[in-house]
């Protein structure tokens, strides 16, 4: 009579701890991104960065982790309590639920289901509830508008991501991520991201808009709406947004990897295929969005609309057009 | 023409070609040479001219220079220097009372141009603090004691610039 139970505990144990194995390096390197951050933001406006904390500075995101949990969490008076209290953690759960159905490699995933892409999706258009209850919790017109401006946002870069990951899985005939890797196999030449380049560079555009990123971090707008929809907390509910926005900009990075560029699959066939190789697309990727912080001032809001709408929208449905035909053609083999 | 014109601009636009060159500018400046001074190990040159923290000096002799001419305190565009002077026994007119607000000094340099003995100076000490309100009030024994710490320093920039003077 007591197997089962036995079972089902020793079972939830160790969905546990592969759960833990995913989140703690998960937590370690966006400590480490924050510090690569200000790193290479630095490098590029001719300074070297923090250095002092460590060797090289190397434990500075550790002396900033423990300072943010040694202040004070100030609760505004006329805050909802519960809800301001809550947006962080809904901020933080889906970014890292996320990661349930990302693979590491052929064997490496926590759960392998088929619909695995739009759970992605789902998961993190939920996120930006977090920020509009954040906004609205607060009772704080600049944390209101922050959140409105960032909903809005979210919504369109939405519709664009949606689009662009629609032309990945009609060359994959897959919603599965691993099954999307899989049919990449090949080489570099046959990585998805050379018949869907343009979707590839919308995807990433709306990616840094998604995860609300310089040039597109309007909800935060330093300069016009002081810190957006986290004006209002401090210590460690401020950490917890902050955590929930770099582990976002490594999910994506981490699709971006995925989908278009052959996930763990090695780039020529005389080098093995490996974990390292997913690590360093991601890397790479999340290069490009500390190097687009240091290089683009913010979008205007109307601009940001704009681009969403009339830009990005109309070339992803063309382009998704333009797969479906070829599909059709001889050349259809480029396609899959 | 017109139709020339926005040819051209969609094509820049879709390529992303301003965004390209934005890119690489600070892509070329990740490799530059950093121009980050590690300030307490590393600090900028100095002109003997710099005005930093005040000293009151004194002759070689020990006798204090300052004879409560009051010409700084006249000349202080912001009130900072507050004096009172009587008669020493020796018949020598000496300050009771010299007193510097740093926190109102805007370091002009403009006592030191009018002291006609040399008497208060500013030195190129910047890095003084106060962690107690009160703490960069200065009066007379506190700036006496830094001119004479630092009189080396002070004779070494004095003669340095004596030929501009």
């Amino acid at each position: 009579m007591t197997t089962p139970w036995l079972d089902i505990i020793a079972e939830s144990f160790w969905i546990l701890l592969k759960i833990l194995l995913i989140v703690i390096p998960l937590m370690i390197s966006v400590a480490y991104l924050t510090f690569f951050e200000r790193k290479v933001i630095g490098y590029m406006q001719g300074r070297i960065g923090p250095n002092r904390v460590g060797f090289h500075g190397l434990l500075q995101p550790i002396a900033d982790a423990l300072k943010l949990m040694f202040k004070e969490i100030i609760t505004p008076n006329k805050s909802n309590k519960t809800l301001f209290f809550i947006a962080p953690i809904l901020t933080i759960a889906p970014a890292f639920a996320a990661w349930a159905v990302i693979p590491f490699n052929a064997e490496l995933v926590l759960a392998d289901i088929n619909a695995g892409l739009l759970y992605v999706l789902a998961m993190t258009s939920i996120a930006v509830y977090g920020v509009i209850i954040a906004g609205w919790a607060s009772n704080s017109k600049y944390a209101f508008l922050g959140s409105l401006r960032s909903a809005a946002q979210i919504v369109s870069y939405e519709i664009a991501m949606g689009f662009t990951l629609v032309g990945v899985l009609m060359c994959a005939n897959s919603l599965n991520l691993g099954d999307i890797v899989n049919g990449q196999q090949g080489g570099l030449l046959q990585w998805y991201i050379w018949p869907l380049f343009p979707l590839f560079i919308i995807y990433f555009i709306s990616a840094v808009a998604e995860t609300n990123r310089a040039p597109f971090d309007v909800a935060e707008g330093e300069s016009e709406i002081v810190a957006g929809f986290h004006v209002e907390y401090s210590g460690m509910a401020f950490a917890v947004f902050f955590l929930a926005e770099y582990a976002n900009m490594i999910l994506v990075s981490m699709l971006a990897a995925l989908m278009f560029l052959g996930g763990w699959l090695s780039p020529v066939s005389f080098i093995p295929d490996g974990i390292l190789w997913l690590f360093l697309k991601v890397g790479f990727c999340l290069f490009f969005f500390l190097w687009f912080r240091a290089t683009f001032p913010r979008y205007r809001y109307d601009q940001i609309m704009r681009l969403g709408w009339k830009v990005f929208i109309p070339i992803t449905l063309i382009w998704i057009i333009f797969v479906g035909l070829m599909m059709q053609t001889p050349i259809k083999d480029m396609f899959h | 023409m017109n139709i020339k014109k926005l040819i051209i601009s969609l094509i820049k636009g879709l390529s992303l070609y301003e965004l390209l060159i934005g890119l690489s500018l600070t892509g070329r400046y990740f490799f530059s040479r950093k121009i980050t001074i590690q300030y307490p190990e590393e600090k900028t040159p100095q002109s003997a001219r710099f005005r930093g923290l005040h000293a009151l000096r004194r002759y070689p002799n020990g006798e204090e220079r300052c004879i409560a001419c009051k010409l700084c305190e006249a000349v202080c565009p912001a009130m900072a220097i507050t004096i009172e002077s009587e008669m020493r026994e020796d018949n020598t007119r000496r300050t009771t009372r010299y007193d510097i607000d740093l926190t109102k000094c805007i370091f002009c340099g403009f006592c030191e141009e009018s002291c006609p003995v040399d008497s208060i100076v500013e030195t190129r000490i910047l890095d003084y603090h106060g962690e107690e309100r009160g703490d960069l009030l200065y009066n007379k024994e506190m700036l006496l004691k830094v001119g004479d710490q630092y009189e080396k320093m002070i004779q070494a920039d004095r003669a340095e610039e004596a030929k501009y003077r």
